[in-house]
Formats: C-alpha cells, sequence, structure tokens
C-alpha cells in the first residue's frame, strides 16, 4: 500500500518531526511526586508493621491465661496486681449495654431517614445532628451525662447518699456510650437500605403490602449485611471509649455493685473496662504496670481485630447478593 | 498544525453536514437505504501504522487472534464485527491502554512510523495516538477546563492565558463545538448534552494534537442528529489525522469508512474497501454479517 | 384495590401511619436530647464565660493555679472563683491540631493515592484491611504505646541535658511534650483519614482516568489532577473527620502531652517542640474528679462548650467548603 507522492497529507508523516513531547511526558515534578508517594506508602507500612508488631511481642509477652480470670487489686508490684477479669467483664458489658440502646435506636432512626423522611425539614435536621454527634468529642458527652445521671430524677440507677446522685454506673455510661455509636449504625443502616433498588420496594407493594411490611419483611432481611457490620464497628467504637468510661463509670477496678439485687446491683454500680485498665496501668495512670497494660492492649487489640475482621466478612457476604 | 481542514470531497446528492438529516441514520433500516457521507478513498493515503500479527488475551481468553492490518492517514477505517469480537480490544491496543488492564497479554507487533509502539514511551505514544471511547466522559470540569487541561498537561511550560483561550476556541471550532458553547464556556460539561459532550471529548482529543484519532463507538449512546454531527466530523478529520473507529452500526460504516474491517471471534475475517466489503464481500461470513443474518 | 373493605384499607394505611409516627417520634426523640445536651452544656458553661468575659481566651497568670483556685473555692463555700484564663490551653489545642491535622492530611493524601493507584496488588490487599484496623485502635493503645516508647525516646535522645537545665525554672522537659503528642495524634488520625480517602478516590469512575490516561497524560498527573480533584469533597469530610477526632482527643493527649497547663513559646527556639502541654479535652479528662465543686463544674463546662462550638463550626466549615465543588459534577 503504498502511497502516491502527491499524497495530501497536511502534515508531514516523518516519525521525526514530533518528538518534543516525548520527553515531557513524565517531568521531573512528576517523577519526585511518585518517589514521594511510594516513601510515603513504604514509610506508612513500615510504622503500621512497626506498631503491629510491636504490640504483638509485648503482648505476647505479658499475656498469662491466670490474667483472665483474676480479679485485679490495687498494688504495688506485678504479682500483687492480679488480672483483668472485672475489666474485661465490664467491656463486654458495657458494650452489649450501649449496642443494646443503639442498635435499635439506630434502625429506627436509619429506616426512618431512608425510607420515610417526612417532613423534609425534620429529615435534614436529623442528619445534621447525627453528624454532629458523630463530631462531638466524647469527653463532651460524658459531661453531659454526668448532668443527666446526676440528677435525683435518675437517682435508682446509680449510688446515691444522703440525696447526692453519684451518676456513675453501667446505665449511666452504657446509654451516653450508645450516642458514640449511634451515629456508625444510622450510616450503615442507611447504607444498606439504599443499596437496595426502588423496584424491590415496588414489587412489595404492588402485591398489596404496607411500607410497614416492606421494611420489616424484605427491605431489613435484605439490609442486614449492612446493619450487623454496623453493629460490630459501634461495638468497637464504644469498647474502645475511654473518656465516657473514667467519667461515668468511675473507672473503678473492680465492680462494686449497689444494692443487693445480684445482676442489677453490678449495673447500677461502677466497674471499668479494658480501656481504663489501660489508662491506670500506663506509667500516667494510678497504677503504673506497664506488663499489665501491654496485656490488656494487646486483648482489646485482638477484639478490635476480630469485630474488624467479622464486620469485613459480613460486608463482603453482603456485596455478593446484591441485585445487579 | 493547521487547524482549517481542506474541503471535503462530497458526492453531489450527499445532504450538507450539520443539516436536517433526509435519511441519514435509521436504525434497522436496510443498508442500501444508507447513503454514502462522502467519496470511496481516491487512495491518496499514507500509511501510519501497521498492526503485524497481533493476539491479545484476557488471561487464558483469546480476544484478538493473529490480526493484521495497515492504518492509514487520509482514510477511515472501521472495525467491525458482532459484540465481544475483539474490535475494541484490538483499537484499545493501538495505544496500549489494554495495558490498564493487568490480565491482558499482547503478542505480535505495531508499529506508528515504523516504530514499535512497545518501544515508546506509552504516555508519549497516546499523544500521538488519542482515544475516544463510547460513554461521553467529559471531565467534571467547565467546557474550557476540559480543553485547557489538556493543553496545559502537554506543554512544555504553563501556557499564558491569552494563548490557552485562543487554542481551545480553536479546538472547540474544529470539533464544531464553539458555536453552541461560546456563551458560556464555563459552563459545566456534565450538564451539556450527550453529543456535545462527545464532541467535547472528541476536541479534547484533537487537542492533543494527535496522528493517529481513535474511536469506540462514538455514537452508541447517541441520538441520529448528534450521530450525524459527529459522522461528518469524522469525516472531515481524515485528511489530518488517520482515523480508526469501531462500530457495530454498518449504516455508520457503511456511511464514513474508507476501508472495513470485518472481525469475527478475534480474527479478522475480512479487510477491504468499504464498497468492496458492504457490496461484494468474499467470505461467506461477511456476508452474513452484512446481510444482517448473524450479530 | 376497589374490592378491598374499607375497613381494611383503613387499617393498612394505619399500620403505615402509626409506624411512621413512632419512628418520627425517635428521631424527633434524639433530636431533643441532643438540643437539651446544647441547651445544657451552655447553661452550665454561663457563669464562668459571663465572669471571665472575652478575657477567658486570653492569657495571663497560671492556668494550673487558676484550676486550683476555682476548685477550692467551690469546696470551701466561700464565695466561688472564676477566674480562668485558657489561653495555654487553648494554645495547646491548636497547636497539636493544627500540626497533626496538617501533616497527616499531606501524607494520608499520598498514601492514599499509593494505595488507589500505584501500590502493587498484594500490598494492597495487605494495607487496606490493616489501615481500618488502625483506624479503629482505641486512643488509650496509642497512649500506651506513647508514654511507653516515644516520650522516653524523646526525653532520653532528643533533649540534651543543656536544654533541660535552660528552661528547668519555668518548665521541666521529661519527653512528655508537643512533639509527641502531635507524632503519636498524626498516627492515630492518618489511618482514619486514609481510610476516608481510600474511599473516595476509589469511587472517581475509571472512565474519567482512562480518558485522561488516553490522551497522553500520565498516571501520576492523571490520578493528581482528575482522580484526587474529582474526590475533593470526600477529602474535605475526610479531614473534618481527622480534625474532629483530633479535637475531642482526651485520654491519648493526657497521657503524653505532659499535662502542664504551659503554652510552648515558639521563640525558644527547638525547645518548643519539646515542651510540655496540655489541651482542652484533656483539662476536662483530668479534672473530672472535680466536678461536684460548682465553679469547677462551670469552668468545665465552658470548656466543653469550647470544644462542642469548634465541632460544630468545624462540620459547618466542611459543607460550605463542599458547595462550590458541586458545580462541575463533582459527587459529594
Amino acid at each position: 500500500m503504498s502511497a502516491p507522492a502527491t499524497a495530501p497529507a497536511p502534515r508531514s508523516p516523518e516519525p521525526t518531526v514530533r518528538r518534543d513531547h516525548a520527553s515531557a511526558a513524565w517531568r521531573l515534578r512528576d517523577r519526585i511526586g511518585l518517589g514521594f508517594a511510594w516513601l510515603l506508602g513504604l514509610l506508612f507500612c513500615a510504622i503500621t508493621s512497626a506498631i503491629v508488631i510491636y504490640l504483638l511481642v509485648q503482648g505476647i509477652k505479658y499475656v498469662r491465661p491466670e490474667l483472665f480470670v483474676t480479679h485485679p487489686a490495687a498494688g504495688f508490684s506485678e504479682r500483687e496486681t492480679g488480672g483483668f477479669l472485672d475489666p474485661l467483664v465490664g467491656t463486654f458489658l458495657v458494650g452489649l449495654m450501649a449496642m443494646g440502646i443503639a442498635l435499635p435506636l439506630g434502625l429506627a432512626i436509619g429506616v426512618w431517614l431512608s425510607e420515610f423522611g417526612r417532613p423534609f425539614p425534620l429529615a435534614r435536621m436529623a442528619e445534621s445532628t447525627i453528624e454532629m454527634i458523630a463530631g462531638t468529642p466524647s469527653i463532651v458527652l460524658a459531661l453531659f451525662g454526668t448532668l443527666i445521671f446526676q440528677s435525683p430524677a435518675l437517682g435508682f440507677l446509680s449510688r446515691s447518699v444522703g440525696g447526692l446522685v453519684f451518676g456513675r454506673s453501667f446505665f449511666a455510661a452504657a446509654t451516653v456510650l450508645s450516642f458514640v455509636a449511634l451515629p456508625l449504625v444510622v450510616a450503615s443502616v442507611r447504607e444498606g437500605l439504599q443499596a437496595i433498588p426502588g423496584h424491590v420496594r415496588e414489587a412489595s407493594y404492588a402485591v398489596g403490602k404496607t411500607k410497614a411490611t416492606t421494611t420489616r419483611r424484605i427491605l431489613l432481611p435484605a439490609a442486614r449485611p449492612s446493619v450487623i457490620t454496623g453493629a460490630l464497628l459501634g461495638f468497637g467504637r464504644v469498647i474502645g471509649d475511654t473518656a465516657i468510661i473514667v467519667i461515668l463509670l468511675g473507672a473503678t477496678l473492680r465492680f462494686d455493685g449497689v444494692g443487693s439485687t445480684p445482676v442489677l446491683s453490678t449495673l447500677r454500680g461502677t466497674g471499668g473496662t479494658l480501656t481504663t485498665y489501660i489508662f491506670q496501668n500506663a506509667p500516667t495512670g494510678e497504677g503504673n504496670q506497664p506488663a499489665k497494660a501491654y496485656a490488656a492492649a494487646f486483648v482489646l487489640l485482638m477484639l478490635v481485630l476480630v469485630l474488624n475482621v467479622g464486620a469485613d466478612v459480613v460486608g463482603r457476604k453482603g456485596k455478593a447478593l446484591r441485585w445487579s | 498544525m493547521e487547524l482549517t481542514p481542506p474541503p471535503v470531497r462530497r458526492l453531489p446528492l450527499d445532504p450538507a453536514p450539520g443539516r436536517g438529516d433526509a435519511d441519514g441514520h435509521r436504525p434497522g433500516a436496510p443498508l442500501d437505504g444508507a447513503r454514502r457521507r462522502r467519496a470511496p478513498s481516491s487512495g491518496f493515503a499514507t500509511d501510519r501504522m501497521q498492526v503485524e500479527d497481533v493476539s491479545i488475551a484476557y488471561g487464558r481468553k483469546l480476544a484478538v487472534d493473529r490480526v493484521s492490518l495497515p492504518i492509514r492517514q487520509g482514510e477511515v477505517l472501521a472495525l467491525i464485527g458482532p459484540s465481544g469480537c475483539g474490535k475494541t480490544t484490538l483499537l484499545r491496543s493501538l495505544n496500549r491502554l489494554t495495558e490498564l488492564t493487568s490480565t491482558a497479554s499482547f503478542k505480535g507487533s505495531i508499529t506508528l512510523d515504523g516504530a514499535d509502539i512497545t518501544r515508546l514511551e506509552p504516555t508519549a505514544l497516546r499523544r500521538r495516538v488519542t482515544m475516544v471511547f463510547q460513554q461521553p466522559n467529559p471531565f467534571p470540569m467547565s467546557v474550557f477546563d476540559n480543553i485547557a487541561y489538556v493543553l496545559r498537561e502537554q506543554a512544555a511550560r504553563r501556557p499564558k492565558r491569552a494563548a490557552l483561550n485562543r487554542r481551545v476556541r480553536e479546538v472547540l471550532a474544529h470539533a464544531g463545538l464553539l458555536d453552541e458553547v461560546e456563551h458560556d464556556l464555563r459552563h459545566p460539561a456534565l450538564r451539556l448534552s450527550g453529543g456535545q459532550q462527545q464532541r467535547l471529548c472528541i476536541a479534547r482529543a484533537l487537542a492533543a494534537d494527535p496522528e493517529v484519532l481513535l474511536l469506540d463507538e462514538p455514537c452508541s449512546a447517541l441520538d441520529p442528529q448528534s450521530t450525524q454531527v459527529i459522522e461528518d466530523l469524522i469525516v472531515k478529520l481524515r485528511e489530518q489525522v488517520a482515523v480508526v473507529i469501531v462500530t457495530h452500526n454498518l449504516q455508520q460504516a457503511y456511511r464514513i469508512a474508507d476501508y472495513v474491517a470485518f472481525m469475527y471471534l478475534g480474527e479478522l475475517v475480512e479487510y477491504g474497501s468499504a464498497t468492496q466489503v458492504f457490496g461484494a464481500p468474499r467470505e461467506q461470513r461477511t456476508r452474513e454479517y452484512v446481510s444482517g443474518a448473524f450479530g | 384495590m376497589d374490592a378491598t373493605p374499607p375497613s381494611r384499607l383503613f387499617a393498612l394505611r394505619g399500620s403505615d401511619q402509626r409506624a411512621e409516627l413512632m419512628l418520627g417520634a425517635l428521631v424527633f426523640g434524639v433530636l431533643a436530647v441532643v438540643a437539651a445536651m446544647l441547651v445544657f452544656v451552655f447553661q452550665e458553661a454561663w457563669p464562668s464565660f459571663s465572669h471571665n468575659g472575652l478575657h477567658w481566651f486570653g492569657s495571663g497568670g497560671s492556668v494550673d493555679r487558676q484550676i486550683e483556685a476555682i476548685f477550692t473555692s467551690g469546696d470551701l463555700k466561700r464565695r466561688p472563683v472564676y477566674t480562668f484564663h485558657a489561653w495555654p490551653l487553648l494554645w495547646s489545642t491548636l497547636l497539636i491540631t493544627g500540626l497533626a491535622v496538617l501533616i497527616a492530611f499531606v501524607s494520608s493524601l499520598f498514601v492514599a493515592v499509593f494505595i488507589v493507584e500505584f501500590a502493587p496488588d498484594w500490598m494492597r490487599a495487605v494495607l487496606e484491611p490493616v489501615v481500618r484496623l488502625l483506624a479503629s485502635v482505641p486512643s488509650v493503645i496509642y497512649g500506651l504505646l506513647g508514654v511507653l516508647v516515644v516520650v522516653p525516646f524523646i526525653g532520653n535522645h532528643l533533649i540534651s541535658e543543656h536544654s533541660k537545665a535552660s528552661v528547668a525554672y519555668i518548665v521541666s522537659l521529661s519527653g512528655y511534650s508537643l512533639l509527641a503528642a502531635v507524632v503519636i495524634l498524626t498516627v492515630m488520625i492518618a489511618p482514619i483519614m486514609i481510610a476516608v480517602f481510600v474511599n473516595g478516590l476509589r469511587a472517581v469512575p475509571r472512565s474519567w482516568l482512562e480518558g485522561s490516561l488516553a490522551l497522553g497524560i500520565n498516571e501520576w498527573r492523571t490520578f493528581w489532577k482528575i482522580g484526587v480533584r474529582t474526590a475533593r469533597p470526600v477529602l474535605v469530610a475526610g479531614t473534618v473527620l481527622g480534625v474532629a477526632r483530633a479535637l475531642g482527643e482526651a485520654i491519648m493527649l493526657a497521657m503524653v502531652s505532659g499535662s502542664v497547663g504551659f503554652a510552648p513559646n515558639p521563640g525558644d527556639g527547638l525547645i518548643f517542640f519539646v515542651e510540655p502541654s496540655r489541651p482542652l479535652a484533656a483539662t476536662i479528662l483530668q479534672n473530672a474528679e472535680e466536678l461536684a465543686s460548682p465553679p469547677m463544674r462551670h469552668t468545665l463546662f465552658a470548656i466543653a462548650a469550647v470544644l462542642l462550638f469548634s465541632a460544630a463550626m468545624l462540620s459547618f466549615t466542611g459543607w460550605v467548603v463542599k458547595q462550590p465543588m458541586k458545580r462541575y459534577g463533582v459527587r459529594a
């Protein structure tokens, strides 16, 4: 296919003419930028693995089985201070109680925002309020909690001496902590519901189902993976909080029950969780038992890891079952 | 590069470009109802790219099987064939976009002006061989910035405001879009109509001042009116850049192509001038496809 | 629908209405609780603000001694003392949050770009879950690491005896410092920001990136100019999240910042970075035991009110910044 000499090509077909921009393709600036991204990426890997490996090593070094079954005690040496049975139980207790409030509440708010959302101003306000809760420091929530739970009307939820309400109990801490988890749960519920295409709802309405029935029977089961993911992440956030525990649970070493009813007395009393246990056993805390702090940090990290992996697995399973 | 294109040779009976379409693209209409938008190639064309024995596989799935064909400036080459026949893959391999898919493997050779494209820096290659996609994909910026982005990125140093302004207008005019957007170049590109968006994408591809223009079903997402405008544009462009267009619209191929390559299941079944492929196909499969028997 | 008896139709609609009402009431209840929180916090904070006026935000005297005086005045049933000049605490918060967010933003952006676009597949597969894990590690664990690793390192290796002696009459340098706080806080909020950034960058439509690559613009410029640009609203959201976490972080900062009501002085040269301080949130935490003293309570609530106001302003600012980005179809 040789072209005749009279080819009306407006530009020279010689390959050497326009080589100028080959050199401009990757300017020095771009190379430096890319190099910087690699550098920071590798640095991040290094820091990350340093943190994780350091915590694992320290944890494995100090974790003993008996720590899980021994009550903590005050003391000055490794041998006197016991284990972290109470904080461990307290962690689960406060986490479950907080999620017991946050999950139904978050479901309700998420469903309302996604499926009803009328009147519109209320919906907008609810959205920004949830956003605001997410941005509110937990220490501020904790202070607000003291106002609420120190009021005499709620005295039955904590210890009170001569009309003076302490306002520190599992009830108080869990209630306020539920607000910490609430934005996560609401976001997950909404995400799950919004991923369901409109025709699924229409199909249900078309066979005469009400909105309420559709939501309960069709939408929520379909959104279940998202809800579970949100619940797990919320649980992780709750058990990772320290400020609210310090202020509203008292951060005592052992459970200090109020009254004589078996379970209720614990819930009305003060206690601690793994986070406050770490806080107190750090060199800056009252206990100053770094070995115990490392062991507890290891256990807490493992808990968070399990929750994360769980959320990942559930989330992936949910994605596999999507409408196309 | 010279921007005002040479006058397009047309048959007297062709409708003027951009006017109402008497019998332009009618989906499903028999082929002989479609009119050639331009005269067949006079053969005054220069070889630009050469595809030699190219095979491309995604993982173990062979998408393109030992294809060889020339790509010439001054002619429009249309790749036709049923969906999944490998024509888009072949097109994407011409500026090494297939490399973005990590599973893709490439065999054979493609040359641009005699130089093996795998030896060229991909970025440098893609400046000379630009591509327009099936779905209009203007960047989320203003009309002006869409063009200016390409100009700015390709200039050795930051172009002056006035020069940039002039060049953007030139490019938009080249793609026949200037009249429609001139009043507001700050208009968000994503709020243009589909046809305008696609012409903006063509303008963007031309702003790169390419030597070869690849079009991947550029009209499949557009209405007939916009399709006609773009087809006229493509025909106008063929003297300045080598144009390769993938289409599964046979009327379109017939209207604008000088040469047609028919691909089926990754193989190049037939390659020839448009009149030959549509008028007197040599292969049985081509005959069946062209007459609408399958695909 | 005509065939449905009126009573049943009513029941159907009734159950929907009931559900909507109940859910709406719950939402309204939550709104009410938050509104109550705003009102209560500012009401409790008012005495402190009204006594000090704008001097509340100013400097003057030792803030730690002022806190001491406020606490004891409540205890002894004397006339309550409210004098409080929070500048050292505000300055500490600004410094620690600002520096940490600045460093974290830049490095998170690069790391996120690296993870999404340039990292090898195997590395990406490892990094992404790890980022999410680090983002959910409780802050007390970071605090522990800070106290046991970073602080001793700074105290033993970065501060010379000479510099310790040079400021010994004002403040003691022991490693609990601005530097430790910023380093740990950066490491703490960076994964949070990276996780958000990665999600946003990944959501950038491939077609836009391909469109740019197909015009011969290299991967770096393409990703920077199209990808990052498109994801700007997400960058804002992630940054807001990071700032909120930094602002409200009490535990970790109480552990590593030194917990001294001291305003680090940039005029001190390099020593500036190893001077101790104490941000607002940590101040609340450390004095929470003293809530029973009314003037102390009002003072702590005033600090909480400042934090609450900053958090609200922060999310409002984020919203404002995102508005103009919507015009060109950039997704939020």
